[in-house]
């Protein structure tokens, strides 16, 4: 019970962790790397939760991680698609604004 | 006849046509075109089959496969259902046989699968019964609409597509962990046993407050409105119309069916304040942005950004207002969809004629698109609240309610934002009047792309007249009714 508590906060802890690093970090790879660790904070979590009920683990918690990780990866594949287009056309894969910030 | 009309599961057609139509598109490149336009028609008479259907029988509800909750998926329609499939069907017929003109041969292969997965999970989300099939909907909803965005692969639309991407994702992200609590905390993810059973507790806070920042993200709430204007304003036409009107309604929608179901534990006001605060902060600075913009299709995003604002009015006014607040909600809805779509055709119209989309370059453009410039006055009249329109009828409610209850500044902002979208509307149109130093090349623009861009503007207008049977059929499952009381 109480380890599954410590996973359950190892995912919050993800969560924001991903959040700050989408918030503050300039470069797109980063960003979409973020998304993906926050992603794993709240799949860490729903199955985490799922396990508090012991003996028998409920399932369900695991089918929505699964299909939340379905969507993950075409969500990441699609990022990183836009993102090497933008990386073609323009120098550092930066988003406009953040390009002016640095320079 | 009748009788077997009745039982044919019309939801379930909803979302498995444009799906497939998307699918054989996909696999028919040279083809997508008609059997896009079959099924937009085909969408459209399936949706007046599921409004005849809930009239005669109710609220609908059906379970795919036999599999019940939480494994697997169940459909549900009522009236606000109903309001939100009809919306996203007229806008999309529109959009369809507009953007026929608009495209041209290789995008046109491109747009249309994407356009009916779109269109599958926005019928899909408007019909889920469960918050994680809300989740998985508004995920395919957002993934296809940046698909959209970025269909020019021009560097302003990708950069665009990218920053509307990792906005969309974060919400999502937000509401996923926030209905992981939920299901936690009340073992269920269906949307009417969750509603018996969440109560005042610290996770439901934790829930709500997840939810409703996600959400708001999605929708654009102001300060979250940054990826919009760009996303909104660098797409093509045709696909601009379908990102304001329909794809941040869907997430709204979300909102506010979660809010009524959902979080009605909640008598202490705060946060439905402070929704508030922040939609009258859209409303203004939306509406100053939007006269600020030298570009139509910028000023169209703004103001799509203000009228959202409006919609986050209602919140605080609910708390006592009742249901009479959540239909003015639903029909600002509908006008707004249908208005702000006929204004981005428009804005289509007028750059594909001048090549350019800069205000004051339209150089007389009323003499020569004289029934493009008649659709974006209309749509106009309709955004700027004025009667006899559908957005008057709602922003006359929403007023009557503000003043009714006292709230004096609501009733303010909501004048002055009248006011405002009157200047940047007429701002355009005086432009469209009077010749621009530098002439147009004129390129001559099709027919059909005016006469849509007309049609809607005239249906914004229309719903003004229809309200009363309007509200019968939103009031269908009687989804406001259930909170507060008739004032």
């Amino acid at each position: 019970m109480s380890m599954l508590f410590f996973y359950a906060l190892i995912g919050v802890g993800l969560f924001t962790l991903g959040l700050l690093a989408l918030v503050v970090q300039p470069h797109l790879l980063q960003k979409i790397l973020a998304l993906n660790v926050m992603g794993s904070g709240v799949f860490l979590l729903l199955v985490a939760l799922g396990g508090r009920s012991q003996p028998v683990v409920d399932v369900v918690p695991q089918a929505m991680v699964i299909t939340g990780i379905v969507v993950a990866v075409s969500a990441t594949a699609m990022a990183l698609t836009l993102m090497l287009n933008l990386s073609r056309s323009s120098p550092g894969a930066q988003l406009p604004e953040d390009q002016s910030a640095d320079s | 006849m009748g009788a077997q009309l009745i039982q044919v599961d019309w939801a379930v057609v909803l979302i498995m046509l444009p799906l497939s139509a998307a699918m054989l598109g996909f696999l028919l490149p040279g083809m997508a075109r008609n059997i896009g336009l079959l099924a937009a028609l085909l969408i459209l008479f399936t949706v007046v089959g599921l409004g005849w259907q809930l009239t005669q029988t109710g609220v609908y509800s059906h379970v795919a496969g036999g599999w019940l909750a939480p494994l697997g998926i169940q459909l549900h329609a009522d009236g606000f259902s109903l309001l939100m499939l009809a919306t996203s069907a007229i806008v999309g017929v529109a959009v369809s046989i507009y953007s026929t003109g608009y495209f041209k041969a290789a995008d046109d292969q491109r747009f249309w699968p994407t356009w009916l997965l779109l269109w599958a999970a926005l019928n899909a989300l408007f019909l889920a019964a469960d918050v994680f099939n809300l989740y998985v909907t508004l995920e395919l909803l957002g993934l296809s609409a940046v698909t959209l965005a970025s269909l020019t692969g021009s560097k302003d639309s990708v950069s665009a597509a990218m920053r509307y991407l990792l906005s969309t994702l974060l919400g999502s992200l937000a509401f996923l962990l926030g209905i992981g609590l939920l299901y936690h905390q009340y073992g269920s993810v269906d949307i009417a046993i969750l509603s018996e059973r969440v109560n005042d507790s610290t996770v439901s806070w934790a829930a709500l407050g997840l939810i409703t920042a996600g959400l708001a993200l999605k929708t654009a709430l102001f300060p979250f409105h940054f990826w919009l204007p760009p996303a909104h304003a660098s797409a093509p036409a045709p696909v601009s119309a379908l990102l304001s009107a329909l794809v941040v309604k869907a997430s709204f929608y979300i909102l506010l069916r979660l809010w009524l179901g959902l979080f009605d534990f909640q008598q202490d006001s705060t946060v439905a304040n402070m929704l508030g605060i922040l939609g009258a902060t859209a409303v203004l600075w939306g509406s100053i942005q939007a006269l600020r913009q030298i570009r139509l299709k910028m000023l169209v995003a703004y103001s799509t950004v203000a009228q959202i604002g409006y919609l986050f009015l209602a919140f605080p006014l609910a708390q006592t207002g009742g249901n009479r607040v959540w239909y003015a909600v639903a029909y600002l809805m509908l006008s707004h969809a249908l208005a702000k779509a006929a204004m981005f055709l428009v804005a289509g119209n007028m750059m594909l004629f001048g090549g350019h989309d800069r205000i004051v370059n339209l150089d007389r453009v009323v003499q020569r698109l004289p029934v493009t410039v008649a659709a974006f006055g209309l749509a106009g009249v309709s955004i700027m609240g004025l009667p006899p329109s559908g957005g008057f009828i709602a922003k006359w409610l929403l007023l009557e309610a503000a003043l009714a209850q006292g709230h004096w500044g609501i009733a303010g902002i909501m004048m002055l934002g009248g006011i405002l979208a009157a200047a940047y509307v007429f701002k355009v149109l005086g432009y469209a009047f009077i010749p621009s130093p530098v002439p147009h090349q004129a390129v001559s623009v099709p027919a059909r792309m005016q006469w849509m861009a007309l049609l809607l503007a005239t249906l914004a207008i229309m719903a003004g007249f229809v309200a009363q049977p309007l509200m019968q059929l939103i009031g269908i499952g009687a989804l406001f009714d259930s909170t507060g009381s008739m004032p």
